[in-house]
């Protein structure tokens, strides 16, 4: 359920009601009004996960990161996997 | 595109899918709870390359699939009424109601709008003086925020023309009423990851412990899906039996706040019916007293017809992970994409639709 | 608004308003030999094996960021003689008006049809016109009939198709079907994606040309896009399609669309794309000659025919994913979830 996509939030339109902030989301060329009500703390050129129109957590960019680099780094499972054994535990 | 494409590398999947062979020792069952996931999953091919050992069950998390009947009977009749458009996300109208989808309805004269946002259904009441404009607000927590901020977009410019179809489900209790089952044979899931972002992940604290079941609360790109897999596996090996957040780049613990503030404004929990599986107390939103005038069921007086029709499709049994799309007698027969018999058929989304349109070959 | 401004059921008549409509929107613009002979039919000199194809073309909106309905009338019916291995010469025009339709928009739909039947150097002899009543048409209506000569080296065949053959497109997927959705009121969003619509003969018939019977079969994957014509040709070939996920070209906008509204570029609709499955032999000499030609400098190949799962689409990814492509069910809806 809740397709929702990371885009770069490109510019902010200010709006003195929260419930109406919007800005522009690009994703890869593609631009879309979206609301920031959710996201407060939104600023320009931060990604934002957009879901059906609003805008739902800014993207973490030292999380992401950290993730994919633990897995870059962790030890390389595939020689344990050359053992044949190991493919066919008794389960 | 920035954090999808990093989380598509086929280089850190084969990794992970390495470790997930190395690590399993006996057979689990691992329910992903969001459709999204399933649709990933199998989209992807994930589903062939896992040990045998792991058997993924596709859990119950498509707001399509678990829209009872009888409201899609509602935004039928509502869609045919005089002076009243229905506004609709793309994957309600080819649910079929009793007699008709709104689709069908259309065909039939029906006033049927799609939309990509509730705010651009606010956005047409606001621009047309038509007598009526129903959004059907289907969806899990997820989709909340944008249904109740709907709400008070229209409150605030004063649109009496607008109002909800109401449908929302929440993921917990679904999960709970899973693991409640007698014929249970689940033992570990994957928690939605987009409904986390949302809501947070305490509330799988007590589930996790209580049911001896670990939660990993997973994103939707097939790096994501393998690593809450390797996650699941190795916690259910440890019987380490907690909660994980594999998707901690848009899931803080607590969720997002203003969303919650927003979505707590507009809806109180109240219980919901789901397609297949039946009434589940506390399962869903529904609009507070405060915000009545905006319930479509009210200002339009719709009947409640409580008539889950049953015509052999075994949904229910399907979304509690206890039967397989190809188990049902009906599956790629009776039952396509083009003439579905139920709701998992019809949404993408839903286990029926993405085994048959993305089953594995028949090599011969 | 004056009556003069736009259609009336007068104006199909047959009567004095008729003449007036096709003398300045139609005959001015499409002059030529045959259709300035005003007569109920044209009569033509043509020799050999000939390729026959009709088309309507319903759209809206009428006018879209890189074409509009005019163009596409043409084009589409071009295309379609292409695939069938012949050299396009000439088009019939049918329209049918709705009352209320702007004059002015009348005008730019016949230019447009003018333009691309001088770029495609195809004419148009002969047709009709029809005026129906508000509410009955969605502006205007278009059927074009083509017909074109073989090309004297075209062998083309389903059956001809062969375990092993190399499957390529022309180009980009999903451009026009992405276009036309950005227009819709609801589902609003700004982009740079323009419709694909041209016409794609000139490099057909160059392939054809420099290699002959090598060339197997050539689609046009319209309506229902790349993966529901693959599907045809497995299920015709009785072999199966084996795609390269990772190959298919997709521009990064439309794919960010694609994204945005949960759509699959394979089952997206295109008007300037074709397939071609030919002998794997000659594969680099095809993409360095498509290359050459601005309506195909983006080919590339997606696949190949097997013997396994016949009748089947299968995509393979650079995990080693598989997963089988389906024929568009229906029609493919944006979705939330």
């Amino acid at each position: 359920m809740c397709l929702a996509i990371p885009g770069k939030l490109t510019t902010i339109v200010p709006d003195e009601d929260p419930v109406f902030r919007t800005g522009t989301v690009d994703f890869d060329g593609v631009t879309r009004q979206v609301n920031l009500a959710m996201v407060p703390e939104a600023k320009e050129n931060d990604y934002v996960l957009v879901h059906v129109g609003i805008a739902l957590q800014v993207v973490d960019e030292e999380e992401a990161r950290m993730l994919l680099d633990t897995i870059r780094t962790t030890e390389d499972w595939a020689e344990e996997l050359a053992d044949p054994d190991e493919l066919n535990q008794p389960s | 595109m920035k954090y999808l494409d990093e989380f598509r590398d086929p280089v850190l999947a084969k990794k992970l899918l390495d470790q997930i062979h190395a690590t399993v020792t006996q057979r689990w069952m691992i329910m992903e709870v969001c459709g999204g996931q399933t649709h990933s999953l199998v989209k992807n091919g994930i589903l062939d390359l896992l040990p045998e050992e792991v058997v993924m069950v596709h859990g119950p998390g498509c707001p399509v699939c678990v829209t009872p009947m009888n409201l899609i009977d509602q935004a039928v009749q509502l869609s045919l009424r005089e002076g009243v458009t229905v506004c609709s996300f793309g994957d309600m109208v080819r649910v079929p109601g009793k007699e008709m989808s709104l689709l069908e309805a259309k065909a039939q004269g029906g006033s049927l709008k799609m939309v990509y946002s509730p705010l651009d259904a606010v956005q047409y009441a606001a621009q047309d003086a038509f007598e009526g404009v129903v959004f059907f607000a289907v969806g899990f927590e997820t989709t909340a925020p944008a249904n109740a901020l709907a709400v008070l977009q229209a409150e605030k410019q004063g649109l009496t023309n607008f109002s909800l179809l109401v449908s929302h489900v929440l993921v917990p209790p679904a999960m709970q009423a899973i693991l409640d089952d007698p014929f249970n044979n689940i033992n570990a899931f994957l928690a939605a990851g987009h409904v986390c972002t949302v809501m947070g992940f305490r509330a799988y604290y007590p589930i996790a412990q209580q049911y001896e079941t670990p939660i990993v609360v997973t994103g939707f790109e097939p790096v994501d899906l393998l690593q809450g897999i390797a996650r699941a596996v190795t916690m259910l090996e440890s019987k380490d039996y907690t909660v994980e957040n594999q998707y901690a780049r848009v899931v803080l613990e607590d969720g997002n706040r203003a969303a919650q503030d927003t979505i707590f404004s507009v809806f109180e929990v109240g219980d919901r019916e789901w397609r297949g599986i039946g009434t589940i107390p506390e399962s869903g939103y529904v609009l507070k007293e405060t915000y009545r005038s905006f319930d479509a069921v009210e200002k339009f007086g719709l009947l409640n017809r409580d008539t889950d029709t049953q015509n052999g499709c075994i949904a229910g049994a399907i979304m509690k992970g206890q039967q397989k799309p190809k188990d049902c007698p009906h599956f790629g027969k009776g039952c396509t994409p083009v003439n579905p018999m139920g709701a998992p058929m019809v949404s993408s989304e839903g286990a029926c639709a993405a085994y048959y349109n993305y089953a594995q070959p028949t090599v011969v | 608004m004056s009556r003069q401004d736009t259609i009336t059921l007068g104006h199909g008549s047959g009567g004095t308003l008729t003449h007036e409509l096709l003398d300045r929107y139609i005959f001015g613009p499409l002059s030529n030999p045959h259709l300035d002979r005003q007569h109920d039919g044209a009569v033509l000199d043509l020799r050999g094996p000939l390729a026959f194809t009709t088309d309507s073309f319903v759209v809206q909106p009428l006018f879209f960021p890189g074409g509009d309905i005019g163009s596409l009338a043409v084009h589409g019916t071009v295309n379609d003689i292409a695939m069938c291995g012949a050299y396009p010469k000439y088009l019939s025009l049918s329209l049918i008006l709705e009352e209320g339709l702007l004059l002015t928009d009348l005008e730019r739909i016949l230019q447009s049809i003018q333009k691309a039947c001088l770029e495609a150097g195809v004419q148009i002899v002969t047709g009709d016109t029809k005026v129906v009543e508000k509410g009955s048409g969605d502006g205007i209506f278009i059927n074009t009939t083509g017909i074109g000569t073989m090309h004297p080296k075209a062998h083309i065949g389903v059956e001809r198709i062969k375990e092993g053959d190399a499957i390529l497109v022309s180009g980009t997927l999903a451009n026009h079907g992405i276009t036309i959705m950005s227009q819709r009121e609801g589902l609003s969003f700004a982009s740079p994606i323009e419709s694909d619509s041209r016409a794609v003969h000139e490099p057909v018939l160059a392939l054809l040309d420099e290699l002959g019977d090598a060339v197997k079969l050539l689609r046009d994957p319209t309506r229902g896009g790349v993966g529901t014509v693959l599907n045809e040709i497995a299920q015709q070939s009785k072999l199966g399609v084996q795609l390269d996920a990772e190959s298919i070209p997709v521009a990064p906008t439309v794919n960010g669309a694609c994204e945005m509204l949960g759509l699959d570029p394979l089952l997206v609709a295109n008007e300037g794309l074709f397939i071609g499955v030919i002998d794997q032999s000659v594969k680099e000499k095809a993409i360095d000659l498509l290359k050459r030609f601005p309506a195909s400098a983006a080919v590339t190949f997606i696949g190949q025919m097997v013997a396994s799962h016949p009748g089947q689409v299968v995509s393979h990814n650079a995990m080693g994913g598989k997963r089988v492509v389906p024929m568009l069910p229906g029609e493919q809806l944006p979705r939330i979830c």
